[in-house]
């Protein structure tokens, strides 16, 4: 996804935000992954904004996607210009208030923004784990936002809300823990990767993994495998496009030219444009972490992790209110996938909406402004919220 | 609330589950959520009506109706409510068997296309009836369907189903106030409402 793609230029946020960490699973209590490894320890990257009441009843969990960390919103420091990816969503008096709500978002196990991932230590060798490092799931990933919620003594979410890979977890948050979501927003998601969503991230693994500077994963000594991580972006940047929405920002308009320069360099703007999102990714980005995270979201499956090749029997145990939404012009998880998972939700009685958000711009659309997004998610948590303390009243 | 609607919400058991095809900006069903604690779904094909209806708190599923209730298992619901909208579907008799499938029993409102205006209309202008009910050129319109108060009725009866209740009002597509008409409804009335049921509640889906 385009986390900080879009938002550099949208000024700074007033609210200041700190980035804190904790650690658990030391040995010999290594979680115990999905594949049946165990890792430990591990440490957890997370932001909080707003504050938890009283009674425990607002807090909300905020998953980000591949590319994203646990800088939700809000900025570090006074002057900062770059505030959190989904700034324009939360924040005081935004769809996701954090007047009123307590906001939780942690980076991902096997991320590169403080949770521990391949490019971590690993204490028993005092180098980077690199390919070393378990093969984790959205499960696992979950697990870790699990016990990083007991350690700040959240029982209770309001909601759980993420796109694309964080709409999974979303899914995931719903199945794992019924009784403690009350509510769930999963967008521009899907219950599992298409052969299409596969071949693309493989594309991209592969751009990676054939670099000469890969050395196998362990790379960290030297300058890394830049070219193909810059390459793995590009190519997963058309993804998160539309046809539409190149259409209108590119077309066919040359860069800083007015004749074609029958060379291989940058001639069209779409090419510029590529290269620069490629390289920009590499300063922020490991590698190696691309790998495991997009490997991650390929695997999940929630027909086959949790209703034994049924996505109904998946759905069966969560009592969550599902808010469910797509994007028109979303290509990568397209509104089909969204519908299958409502099927399933609707044949298990479940209190779900739906709704197909008309966009131009492609899987992205969840992370741009969107006056209807904003609507929907914030009337969808404030309805949840009123009727919980006229419920305890 | 419209008036049909206002009919419909009387004849709704507090606390019962509630499906509403093509249920716009949620009227109905946040009235009975309100009124009669019910719990409810709508289905609705524009996006506009449907971020109404969440932000009003009412459950809705975007959708084509006659694709979205396929899913729904056997007699997921008490009532499914299918008003001003039958005269709209491709395939009236496959839907509602559908709708009886999922409800234990629906309810249809129409427009009367034998309302003694419309006959007047087509006797002595020879055009296609334009009239407050069905305000469209034949060219542009979305009613497809020629539906009368005696047609339906007889379709139920054909079809084996129950009839369980049936009121004939006099009112405009979206007005709020109207009357029941008793005395020669088939002519009289602009709108017929009907409560409909399976013949015997085991005999699933075969009306």
């Amino acid at each position: 996804m385009s986390e900080y793609s879009e938002h550099d230029r949208s000024g700074g946020s007033k609210v200041m935000v700190e980035k804190k960490f904790f650690t658990f699973g030391e040995p010999p209590n290594q979680l115990l992954l999905e594949s049946g490894a165990r890792l430990g320890p591990i440490t957890v990257a997370y932001e909080t904004l707003g504050s938890l009441n009283d009674s425990g009843t607002n807090a909300i969990l905020v998953t980000h996607a591949l590319s994203g960390d646990s800088h939700v919103a809000g900025c570090y420091e006074e002057g900062d210009h770059k505030p959190g990816w989904w700034d324009t969503m939360v924040g005081p008096c935004k769809a996701i208030d954090t007047d009123r709500y307590f906001v939780i978002c942690s980076n991902i196990l096997g991320g590169c923004k403080g949770t521990t991932g391949p490019s971590s230590i690993n204490p028993e060798t005092a180098r980077p784990y690199g390919l070393t490092f378990p093969v984790v799931t959205i499960g696992d990933m979950v697990k870790v936002q699990k016990a990083l919620l007991d350690h700040l003594q959240i029982r209770s979410l309001l909601s759980v809300i993420g796109g694309s890979v964080g709409g999974m977890q979303v899914l995931e948050w719903a199945i794992s823990y019924p009784g403690m979501v009350k509510s769930a927003i999963a967008l521009a998601t899907t219950t599992r990767h298409s052969a299409l969503a596969i071949a693309f991230n493989e594309i991209g693994r592969q751009a990676i993994m054939s670099d000469p500077n890969f050395n196998k994963g362990d790379y960290y000594q030297g300058p890394g495998p830049v070219l193909g991580l810059a390459l793995a972006r590009m190519v997963g940047h058309v993804t998160y496009l539309s046809d539409d929405a190149m259409r209108s920002k590119f077309g066919r308009r040359l860069q800083d030219r007015e004749t074609l320069a029958f060379d291989f360099e940058a001639n069209f703007q779409v090419e510029s444009y590529l290269r620069y999102q490629g390289s920009k990714f590499t300063q922020r980005f490991d590698a190696n972490s691309f790998l495991y995270l997009t490997k991650a979201a390929d695997y999940y499956d929630v027909k086959r992790q949790h209703g034994n090749d049924s996505e109904v029997e998946a759905f069966a145990k969560v009592k969550a209110r599902m808010l469910v939404i797509s994007f028109t012009s979303d290509w990568l998880y397209p509104t089909y996938q969204s519908r299958n998972m409502v099927k399933a939700m609707k044949k298990n009685g479940l209190d779900v909406s739906f709704c197909e958000i008309e966009a131009q711009c492609g899987h992205d659309a969840f992370l741009l402004p969107n006056k209807r997004q904003h609507s929907l998610i914030s009337t969808f948590i404030e309805r949840l919220y009123e009727e919980g303390n006229s419920n305890a009243l | 609330m419209r008036y049909d609607l206002q009919i419909i919400a009387s004849w709704i058991e507090p606390g019962s589950k509630v499906l509403d095809l093509g249920c716009g900006e949620g009227d109905l069903l946040s009235s009975l959520k309100k009124e009669k604690q019910i719990i409810g779904t709508g289905i609705e094909s524009s996006e506009e009506k449907v971020a109404i209806c969440i932000e009003r708190g009412v459950q809705v599923l975007q959708g084509d109706i006659t694709e979205e209730v396929v899913d729904y298992p056997d007699n997921a619901f008490d009532y499914v409510i299918l008003s001003q909208t039958l005269q709209q579907v491709y395939g009236p008799h496959k839907l509602i068997k559908e709708l009886l499938r999922v409800g234990r029993q629906i309810i249809v409102s129409f427009p009367n296309f034998s309302h003694w205006s419309i006959r007047l209309q087509i006797l002595f202008s020879g055009y296609a009836p334009k009239n407050r009910q069905l305000p469209y050129e034949w060219y542009d319109t979305p009613n497809i369907r020629v539906i009368t108060i005696q047609d339906f009725r007889r379709f139920v009866k054909n079809t084996g189903c129950r009839l369980i209740r049936e009121v004939a009002i006099n009112t405009h597509s979206h007005d709020l106030q109207g009357s029941i008409i008793t005395f020669l409804p088939n002519l009289r009335a602009t709108f017929g409402v009907f409560l409909v049921s399976r013949r015997n509640n085991g005999n699933k889906g075969q009306p």
